[in-house]
């Protein structure tokens, strides 16, 4: 009697559920207009897109996504809307006439061309990346598997790394504290 | 799944960029570009099922380019915020001309 139910991988419910979340919670941040509902219509995209990597057996970066992205980044943004009070503007933002003309022409562009692309390439079908991946995290768990190559041919990408983010600490605090 | 993830990418790019046209908000404008990081970062995931962990690597690099990004450009908006009074894009023309 199980026949009559068609079979579904849960994985790829699981992945379509999350897909139109992360797309609603997109399309919510661009058209509410209170920038803390905003706000947390991309912590929802954030938080899909964590259970996406997930699904897709990235879960270091999936952590990350949560850790650093939701909890630090966009934490940064809402300190700054309710530094600037700017909770209670409720008046529109969103332009008007050929603005909206070219912001949709634009976005189909580049959606269409980008999905054709990523629809055609070759990658897809012959890479077994996953594979190598997979073997890895099971010799050295999801931590190792990326520390392996990121400090073993990206350390000095690594380390500049800091140097940015040095940088951008001291351009921040400057830039904030300036006397006006 | 890989293919799909590689079209919801291009969808969210899509709407980020959408987003950075139609928004005069700074702010909102700014979490717009973070929705175009994260598409890039979904299709460095989705490619590293296929070519190795690099691409989860570059996610890590992107993300810290993220932090860097948004903690001066807040700095940036809250700076222009005691100039002007707003956020609002039009005021934000000292380098157009």
């Amino acid at each position: 009697m199980n026949h009559l139910i068609p079979t579904i991988n849960v994985a790829d419910l699981l992945w379509w559920v999350f897909a139109s979340l992360a797309v609603g919670g997109g399309i919510g941040m661009v058209t509410r207009r209170n920038p803390v509902a905003s706000l947390l219509f991309l912590v929802l995209s954030f938080f899909s897109l964590a259970a996406i990597y997930v699904l897709l057996q990235a879960h270091f970066i999936a952590a990350l996504q949560i850790i650093v992205y939701a909890g630090a980044i966009l934490v940064l943004f809402l300190f700054t809307i309710m530094l600037l009070n700017l909770g209670h503007d409720y008046q529109s933002d969103l332009r008007g006439g050929l603005w909206i003309v070219w912001g949709f022409t634009t976005a189909g562009i580049i959606g269409f061309v980008l999905s054709r692309l990523f629809i055609t390439t070759d990658a897809v079908q012959t890479g077994r990346g996953g594979a190598v991946i997979d073997a890895a995290m099971q010799d050295q768990n999801a931590v190792g598997a990326i520390a392996d190559p990121l400090f073993r041919d990206f350390v000095i990408p690594f380390e500049l790394t800091s140097i940015l983010l040095l940088v951008a600490i001291i351009g921040a605090v400057l830039l904030a504290k300036r006397r006006v | 799944m890989v293919q799909n993830s590689l079209i919801l990418s291009a969808f969210l790019f899509a709407i980020g960029t959408a987003g950075v046209v139609f928004r005069r908000n700074a702010i909102i404008l700014f979490m717009c570009v973070e929705l175009m990081l994260n598409a890039v970062n979904l299709a460095f995931v989705a490619f590293s099922r296929t070519v190795g962990i690099d691409g989860q690597v570059f996610v890590f690099f992107v993300m810290a380019v993220a932090a860097a990004e948004a903690a001066v450009g807040l700095a940036i908006v809250i700076s222009i915020f005691r100039h002007t009074e707003t956020v609002d894009m039009k005021n934000f023309n000292l380098l157009r001309w």
